[in-house]
């Protein structure tokens, strides 16, 4: 185990780390601030690979695609939040599992009537398909690294917007409390409809970025809310800077798990044994991480309500 | 037209005489099923009730923690993983009895509740929801890497277990009925214990935890025993599934199915007697039906759920009882029905 592995190994953590942020950035908010639980945001995570890796295909532009993808997905989500959403505020969180489990199960169903049911295999753009050598020795893929500056460059967006802007400041105002916010004057209502709609454009982002390195197929949007809503717990639900750090967390713990703990076990117990466990206590570790913030920290690492 | 001050009897009201009968009806018609299938050729339905029983055990344990107890928990399928691999696990090990198959993945069942539950019920509201949630995606996990068994792909069960008497769990009627007398005493049991006095602690529970705690009720532990005996049962309905599929797979425990059980209780309704299996039967069957036609099945069932969302908060069981009938059994039909409307209401909110 040397240290080019080791950093090759954290660089994966990172980009992991930075497109659970996009995703769990959109769903904290809609949490925090309308005390909404929406299962169907990893349908929109979905909806952004599906656009992203078929445009891309059949245009060549990767940009565009992505930029499309993005567009396409926002609309979509605009649209679910008229309809539905919104109207789920003020219902408990059981009944925001019900619904939004039942938008999980039209989205999958009208993915497979556009797409089919075979996984799409999106390529990665031509320009960025070779390695680049970050320093002599270490050959690391060039799309991936574009991945993880494209994740900062985006966190480093929403913290100015969160922090710097005025509808930010709302933002803000509305997830640490609602009903103050509402009786300043804030029109909760529109602010949260806004933040829907950015939530999606991340979600999208994240789901067309992930595209030429993940499995483009029905579920995966299921797949990766678990590890967003992880996230989101160890944060504290609502705040950005609480998932942006847990985001990073979750992603290094859970790379690292695969990448060390196999071979640490192999070196301390027999051979078989460790050949069940690592597997286990590799899948194991964020929820463990979970299990042990929520113990010592019961609303998250940064609590956005006081 | 006069308008009329006096409002119209409730459904159930109108026919108390039949809903009364209608339990037994219900099971006489189910025990008579195996034997009428063959005259009218529908055999292969003989199976799926038996899926639907089994299932219908599970969701009435997780009704009774969640519409009793107001506890959401979003890892049930957790404890049917636990019960299924426990069958796994005696079945390799040499083990042909399926009572002591099953008895063990009740114990199994309940063993791990004990352990989840005692760290998961330290937690409120969304945290609970998602801490049982984490709980199960760990047994998840840890079910695809026990290679032993299958891992991934999972454990088939090739050799039916023994039932006693020269019988076994190939013999389709009496594997059948062992099925529905469990299913039948299951619902007993939780609806005896739903309406004696851990009953009403745990609905008390469910609506003011505060004042339960002020009152002196050893919250913290009654609910740890609800939920301790929600994972048993859920454990048990697991052993049986494992029996009724011949297979076990990680697959079981996926969130999904957790979020399932979830939908299926709420889509019955939560907290109501026959909540459970109304919602089971009516889901397995749509999509059993759906299946039939068309291999998009699950945007109807979706719609469903808005539907259900939107316009029948009670659940289905709400369309038919009335509020006094429902949960509490008619003792003070007014105040009963009074406070239990109020809960229902909160049914399972995770601020419960």
């Amino acid at each position: 185990m040397d240290f080019i592995f080791v950093f090759e190994q954290v660089l994966n953590g990172l980009g992991y780390g930075l497109m659970l942020f996009l995703i769990a950035a959109g769903l904290t908010l809609v949490f925090g601030i309308m005390d909404t639980m929406n299962l169907a945001h990893g349908s929109l995570y979905m909806a952004g690979a599906y656009i992203a890796a078929r445009v891309h295909e059949s245009s060549g532009s990767f940009a565009g695609a992505v930029l499309l993808a993005v567009l396409l997905t926002v609309v979509v989500a605009v649209v679910l939040e008229a309809l539905i959403i919104r109207h789920l505020y003020r219902r408990d969180h059981l009944v925001q599992v019900l619904a939004t489990f039942g938008i999980i199960l039209i989205a999958d169903d009208a993915v497979k009537a556009i797409w089919g049911v075979a996984p799409l295999l999106a390529s990665t753009p031509a320009a960025l398909a070779g390695p680049i050598e970050v320093f002599p020795g270490l050959p690391y893929p060039a799309y991936r690294l574009l991945l993880i500056a494209a994740g900062l460059l985006v966190a480093l967006g929403l913290y100015a917007l969160v922090h710097g802007t005025r509808i930010g400041m709302l933002v803000r105002a509305g997830a640490s409390n609602r009903q103050m916010a509402e009786f300043m004057g804030v029109r909760v209502g529109a602010v949260f409809a806004f933040v829907f709609a950015l939530g999606a454009a991340l979600a999208a982002l994240a789901g067309a970025m992930m595209a030429p390195i993940s499995a483009v197929q029905i579920g995966m949007g299921e797949a990766i809310l678990i590890p967003a809503l992880v996230v989101i717990v160890i944060g504290g639900i609502g705040s950005i800077r609480g998932a942006f750090v847990a985001a990073l967390l979750v992603g290094l713990v859970d790379t690292a798990g695969r990448a060390f703990l196999p071979p640490a076990l192999r070196a301390v117990l027999p051979p078989a044994l460790a050949a069940e466990l690592g597997p286990a206590l590799a899948g194991i570790a964020m929820y463990v991480l979970m299990a042990a913030v929520l113990a010592l920290k019961p609303a998250g690492l940064f609590p956005a309500r006081a | 037209m006069t308008p009329s001050f006096v409002s119209r009897p409730s459904f159930a009201a109108r026919h108390a005489g039949v809903l009364r009968r209608l339990p037994w009806l219900v099971l006489a018609v189910l025990a008579l099923f195996p034997l009428l299938a063959p005259l009218f050729g529908v055999e292969y339905y003989v199976g799926f009730m038996r899926r639907v029983m089994i299932v219908a055990i599970a969701a009435a344990s997780l009704n009774f923690i969640l519409g009793y107890g107001g506890m959401a928990a979003l890892g049930h399928a957790g404890f049917i993983g636990v019960g299924a691999y426990t069958v796994v696990a005696l079945v390799e090990a040499g083990v042909a009895s399926a009572w002591l198959a099953w008895g063990c993945a009740l114990v199994g069942g309940g063993v791990f509740a004990a352990l989840i539950g005692a760290v998961s019920l330290r937690t409120r509201g969304v945290y609970f929801i998602m801490i049982t949630l984490a709980f199960a995606q760990m047994l998840y996990y840890l079910a695809v890497s026990l290679r032993t068994y299958g891992g991934d792909d999972g454990y088939g069960l090739y050799t039916p277990l023994t039932l006693g008497a020269g019988f076994d769990t190939a013999h389709p009627q009496l594997f059948y009925w062992v099925v529905l007398a469990l299913a039948a005493l299951v619902f007993a049991v939780f609806s005896r214990v739903a309406h004696a006095r851990y009953g009403h602690a745990l609905r008390g529970i469910r609506d003011n935890e505060t004042r339960m705690v002020a009152l002196g009720y050893p919250v913290y532990r009654l609910k740890l025993a609800g939920f301790v005996a929600a994972g048993a049962v859920a454990g048990l309905a697991g052993g049986l599934l494992a029996s009724h599929n011949a297979f076990v797979s990680p697959g079981l425990m996926h969130w999904t199915q957790s979020a399932l059980l979830l939908v299926m209780v709420m889509l019955g309704g939560a907290g109501r007697r026959w909540g459970a299996a109304l919602g089971v039967a009516l889901w397995l069957t749509l999509e059993e039906a759906l299946k039939m036609y068309t291999d998009y099945w699950h945007w109807p069932l979706g719609l469903l759920l808005l539907l259900i969302v939107f316009h029948a908060q009670q659940g289905l069981a709400g369309l038919f009882g009335s509020r006094a009938q429902a949960d509490v059994g008619g003792q003070g039909a007014d105040v009963a029905g009074e406070v239990d409307g109020a809960a229902q209401e909160r049914a399972g909110s995770a601020e419960a």
